[in-house]
């Protein structure tokens, strides 16, 4: 951090852009096919910018300190050198004119080099919610599809399109280190393509202004290798986890579907089928709760369900009292949804 | 600072008339204003239109009778609004009296026509975005409609009192009948899309 | 003509100097007490309450913004909730755009335009009062409701459905709508005036070549304001009438389209931006002028700069709707055209630095202003480059990257020059200077606290932290550089504060100006400081584009005009030819009732679409009141 500081103070982007740091949220530290080109494009342009900076920096200081003849009075001015300045400034704006051109050529190719996908390539329904994201799969076969939130998994080395629909507000989906940020807008569908080369965690968050919880409404992308992102999805496919033969999952179990919380969250395979909050089948294999909030554990969940609205204020999801044994088992079964 | 006097005005009239005059461009100011909100409203209605996969949206054309009729008033009231004009220019107090209340009438009489269109719109506002755009492109005319009447009655109060025969009165007579021409002039397009696009 | 309208009669050839001054002064003069403040319609004493009022909100804005960057300087901070958060952050955002840097920018214009043109007042001098009362108003309006909190918190923005009737219940997003109603009619009020006072109202012989660059900024500033205004008016009446009476402009399901609203938002919103910065650009002229000892270098191409940046304007405003889903094959264009309003901005640029450079730079205040605008407008209008971008800025929009460049452009490109201009008119407004040494001190706590605070918001953006956030997780590593921002913000609050004691004492205490301790060229230095009622004893006769140098120490002026009413000179718009006498209005306090008026009215319209009826009722007859003749010369032709 101290670095980074130091030479912010020093006004040298470049070299910040060049300095790696570890972060998973960030268009330097791209990772993904659009965000590699992206990253050239933003090297490119702030390179240029700042020569072009430093250069009226230079004409400026140049001007102000420079050394003078005598005293003139104001109107008294000699004609051959305004002239000579009248040339410097026409040349200098048609250096301006040129360099817009050439900012708009690389980006019309950072463009084209985007990559696009096919309509027969993996597709991935994202809607956006206030505040957490639905993930649904799509497949040609219906019964292969399936639904998850908050984290979307894809396969390494393949293009995966994304379409993205805002369900209530304008919410914007931004993996930084993946690609470019697109708006989810109700009524319209937008569709992004995403494409990772090695496998890891990305972390994305909402990047529209959507109301309270904005600032808390992540989520994460994982790519796979395509072995495991198979072995993934079929897992994600199946109905939930059924651990009956334990007594404390089986009354958590029991706890859920009495009260309210079947009325918003489904969990495929029992009577819960809920769709205003996210599908909680497969909760446990997520990385986080809560739209990015916090790590999944069953403390986190227990610590979640008992009081929504200090941890995440105004969200969606309403305080359900329960009894310290209700809680317990609560969390003990939502956890054992693997 | 010493002062070198270089210039006599005292030849000069004591107001402008016309394009001399400054209420005159402050009329045409607020006309550019207005008339940026009219043509925006319209392409709000053109945006919905293109987006609306069948127009109007779920409803009939608006009838053509009061929208036409009121078309045809619109235009024919600015002929008498012309000679306002002009004899206004001419300072003829007693024909610009007469003008003016012709003029007043002719302000009344659009009302009237106005709510006969609004009830054969054949769609109330908040039925759909339809609806809602030619409400509103309708409402924003009427306004016009509206405060131009009042300031030709006013007007038209003060030419009959002792404030009526000066050439001030006479320029606002002027730059009041060139906002009536393009209350008539805005209403034109108006008209055009509200009846006859949603015929296409 | 009838008897009881009393007639102008004195000729100002008449009179000797001392008669002269005096007769002007009763005829011009604002009445003491409470009533002639009320009534008053001098344009530089709505023009120094505009501009006061408007640095009030500067500072409330300023509060706010050190509130956020309070609850930004660690992770999961707790100072400050979601709800609250969201208010200050559009409050913030709302308050700066339309109750500080539009306003300011507009009231320096209706203070120094009319002197620099060389006339009385400005043109309809009744309506300016009208639209000082309706932007204070509006200010209150806003602050008002904040302090109930009831301020809205959608964004500066609005966007839909967020701001829509489904998914803002209450009060607060149609607070903001109908604040935006106030101040634009306030903003389109002054427009015109500027408008026609710089078509009509030039003294004698000022051509269009020799209208001073701070009154061409101004003048395209009006016509922008013109052409932009009406589709934020268009946008928040919709808003409205949707939330209020069930209209579907922005539902989807209705046939409605939630893009609409960002197209007609943007069309404001980018010309907004220039609405500032076009003002500021013309103070930077007259200031690098002043301060080089010599002509701006290019007044043509400058002219054509300031022109060429009002079009252009209208063509940007899908740069902020990048992300929207555009159709691909657009790109290029969009990012073409954004671009293209480097070339305007980079000429002016060039053109300052060959003034510098041929010129004998003074250091005083208002040129560290300009230099300290220089060095950081050059970094905001380069990212501006870098946004205008699609591909670059899908990755940098609505991040802080997007927070540190419009800061850059706003505060270096706008307040910098504005601080700069205050420091040079300043002796003009009150007759005395204010501290070099205090204002030094300001620049340069200013200058690095600002660079300091906003530099890094770059690195943040991209480093994936997105705006609007009332707060981060631990797990991101954004800690470090929004810590270093928070306390660099103290060094930029204390620079206004330094700033702002300054312009308090000065005021009081300052050492005496004279008429023009810049030696300065343009006509508003031509008469003493602060001026007096009528600006000048004598209309001045232009003959040059700096006559101030051209005759140093003498000027040409205009007699034959009458005393006993206000009288000003109507020329011709090329030329500037003398058409007429004209009189000017006299002090009146109907523009404050029919501003009254017209604030119930809204108010009401907020809870009621039967306000529009009942309320209008009230405003037709001030406004009435306002243009019935009062039997004085002034209504006398």
């Amino acid at each position: 951090m101290k670095r980074r500081i130091g030479t912010a103070r020093l006004g040298l982007p470049l070299l910040l852009l060049l300095g790696g740091c570890d972060n998973w949220q960030s268009a330097l530290e791209a990772r993904g096919a659009s965000a590699i080109s992206l990253k050239h494009l933003i090297i490119l342009i702030v390179a240029v910018c700042s020569v072009i900076w430093m250069l009226v920096m230079i004409a400026m200081i140049h001007a102000l300190w420079r050394r003078r003849t005598a005293w003139r009075a104001p109107l008294d001015l000699v004609p051959p050198r305004e002239r000579r300045l009248g040339w410097i400034v026409s040349i200098c704006t048609g250096l301006t004119a040129v360099i817009i051109l050439g900012f708009t050529v690389a980006s019309f190719f950072t463009t084209r080099d985007i990559s696009v996908a096919g309509q027969d390539d993996l597709t991935i329904r994202i809607g956006g919610l206030q505040w957490w994201w639905s993930v649904e799969y799509l497949d040609p076969d219906p019964s292969a599809g399936f639904v998850s939130a908050n984290e979307i998994h894809i396969p390494t080395g393949r293009n995966v399109r994304l379409l993205l629909q805002g369900d209530d507000v304008i919410h914007s989906f931004w993996v930084p280190s993946l690609a470019g940020k697109q708006d989810l807008i109700p009524g319209r569908t937008n569709e992004i393509t995403i494409r990772a080369e090695r496998p890891g965690a990305y972390r994305g968050q909402c990047a529209e202004f959507c109301g309270l919880q904005h600032a808390h409404m992540g989520f994460l992308v994982t790519a796979d290798t395509p072995e495991d992102f198979a072995r993934w999805a079929r897992a994600q496919r199946a109905p939930a986890a059924n651990s009956a033969d334990d007594e404390e999952i089986a009354a958590g179990r029991d706890v859920f579907m009495r009260k309210p919380c079947a009325g918003c969250h489904s969990i495929r395979g029992t009577q819960a089928t809920g769709t205003s909050g996210p599908d909680l089948t497969h909760l446990a294999s997520r990385a986080f709760i809560a739209a990015g909030l916090l790590p999944t554990s069953r403390g986190a969940l227990a610590a979640w369900v008992a009081d929504p609205q200090t941890l995440k204020p105004g969200n969606n999801m309403p305080l359900v009292p329960l009894t310290p044994d209700e809680l317990r088992a609560m969390s003990a079964y939502l956890a054992s949804l693997k | 600072m010493k002062e070198r006097v270089v210039l006599d005005l005292s030849k000069l009239p004591l107001h402008a008339l016309g394009p001399a005059s400054v209420t005159w461009w402050g009329t045409l100011g607020f006309m550019l204003i207005e008339g940026t909100g009219f043509a925006l409203v319209i392409a709000v209605y053109l945006y919905l239109m293109s987006l609306a996969p069948i127009w109007p949206l779920n409803a009939q054309p608006p009838n053509l009778l009061a929208g036409t009729v009121m078309t045809v008033v619109l235009i024919a009231s600015v002929v008498p609004n012309i000679m306002l004009s002009r004899w206004a220019e001419h300072q003829d107090l007693r024909k610009v009296r007469i003008g003016m209340v012709v003029m007043s009438v002719l302000g009344i009489v659009p009302l009237i026509i106005r709510v006969f269109e609004f009830a054969t719109l054949n769609i109330k506002w908040d039925s759909n975005a339809y609806g809602s755009v030619v409400w509103t492109l309708l409402g924003l005319h009427t306004t016009h409609i509206i405060t131009d009447l009042i300031d030709t009655l006013v007007l038209t109060a003060l030419m009959f009192t002792r404030h009526g025969d000066n050439l001030r009165r006479y320029g606002d007579v002027q730059d009041n009948a060139m906002y009536w021409n393009f209350v008539v002039a805005a209403w034109l397009p108006i008209y055009g899309c509200i009846y006859w696009l949603a015929r296409i | 003509m009838t008897d009881t309208i009393r007639r102008a009669q004195i000729l100002d050839t008449e009179l000797k100097r001392p008669e002269l001054t005096s007769q002007l002064e009763e005829t011009w003069k604002t009445e003491r007490g409470l009533w002639g403040a009320l009534s008053t319609v001098d344009h530089k004493i709505i023009g120094r309450r505009y501009i006061t009022t408007a640095f009030v909100f500067l500072l409330l804005g300023g509060v706010l913004a050190m509130l956020i960057r309070l609850q930004l300087a660690g992770p999961e901070g707790r100072l400050i909730g979601p709800d609250r958060y969201n208010q200050i952050f559009t409050m913030h955002g709302a308050n700066m755009m339309f109750l500080f840097a539009v306003p300011v920018m507009e009231a320096m214009g209706v203070y120094l335009v009319p002197l620099m043109v060389g006339t009385r007042n400005i043109a309809f001098p009744r309506l300016n009062a009208f639209s000082y009362w309706m932007f204070l108003a509006g200010g209150l309006v806003l602050w008002i409701s904040f302090a109930l909190d009831m301020g809205p918190d959608v964004g500066w923005f609005a966007y839909v459905p967020l701001s829509g009737p489904q998914y803002a219940p209450g009060k607060r997003a149609d607070i903001w709508a109908q604040m935006i109603t106030f101040t634009e009619v306030a903003a389109l009020a002054v427009a015109v005036e500027i408008v026609v006072t710089v078509f009509k109202q030039r003294a004698p012989g000022m051509s269009l070549d020799r209208i001073p660059l701070f009154v061409w900024a101004m003048l395209v500033t009006s016509f922008v304001v013109i052409m932009a205004m009406p589709a934020i008016m268009v946008a928040s009446t919709s808003l409205i009438l949707d939330r209020l009476v069930g209209t579907h402009f922005f539902n989807p399901a209705e046939g409605g389209d939630v893009l609409l609203w960002q197209h007609l938002f943007w069309f404001f919103g980018h010309p907004e931006v220039y609405i500032i910065f076009i003002p500021a650009v013309g103070m930077v002229s007259t200031l690098v002028a002043t301060f080089s000892r010599r002509p701006v270098f290019g007044y043509l191409p400058l002219v054509v700069a300031l022109i060429g940046t009002g079009i252009l304007a209208f063509g940007l405003w899908v740069h902020h709707m990048f992300t929207t889903g555009l159709p691909r094959l657009g790109e290029s264009f969009f990012t073409a055209s954004s671009m293209a309003i480097a070339i305007p901005s980079g000429v002016q640029i060039f053109c300052w630095i060959a003034t510098l450079w041929e010129g004998r730079p003074v250091f005083k205040t208002p040129l560290l202003f300009v230099i300290g605008f220089i060095v950081t407008f050059v970094i905001g209008g380069l990212t501006g480059v870098m946004v205008a971008s699609v591909p670059f800025d899908t990755q940098v929009h609505d991040t802080y990257f997007v927070v540190a460049h419009f800061h850059y452009v706003l505060i270096g490109g706008a307040v910098f020059p504005l601080l700069g201009a205050v420091y040079y008119w300043f002796p003009k407004f009150t007759g005395r200077m204010m501290s070099e040494r205090l204002g030094r001190w300001a620049f340069w706590l200013i200058f690095t606290g600002f660079h300091a605070t906003f530099f890094p918001m770059h690195i943040l953006g991209l480093e994936g932290m997105p705006r609007r956030v009332y707060t981060y997780q631990p797990d991101l590593p954004w800690h470090g550089l929004n810590l270093f921002a928070s306390a660099s913000a103290i060094i930029l609050a204390a620079g206004f504060f330094v700033f702002f004691i300054d312009v308090v004492m000065s005021a009081r205490s300052g050492n005496p100006a004279g008429d023009n301790p810049w030696d300065a060229p343009t006509l508003e230095w031509a008469t003493s400081s602060p001026p007096p009622a009528y600006n000048f004893a004598q209309i001045p006769v232009v003959s040059s584009a700096n006559p101030l140098w051209e005759q140093p120490g003498a000027l040409n002026v205009a007699n034959g005009l009458h005393t006993d009413r206000r009288e000003v000179v109507v020329t011709t718009i090329t030329t500037a030819e003398p058409q007429a006498r004209e009189s000017s209005p006299q002090n009146c306090i109907w523009p404050l009732w029919t501003a009254i008026a017209t604030s119930v009215m809204l108010v009401w319209s907020i809870f009621s679409p039967w306000a529009v009826v009942w309320g209008s009722i009230p405003i037709a007859i001030t406004l009435i009141g306002w243009f019935w003749p009062k039997g004085t010369p002034e209504d006398e032709a």
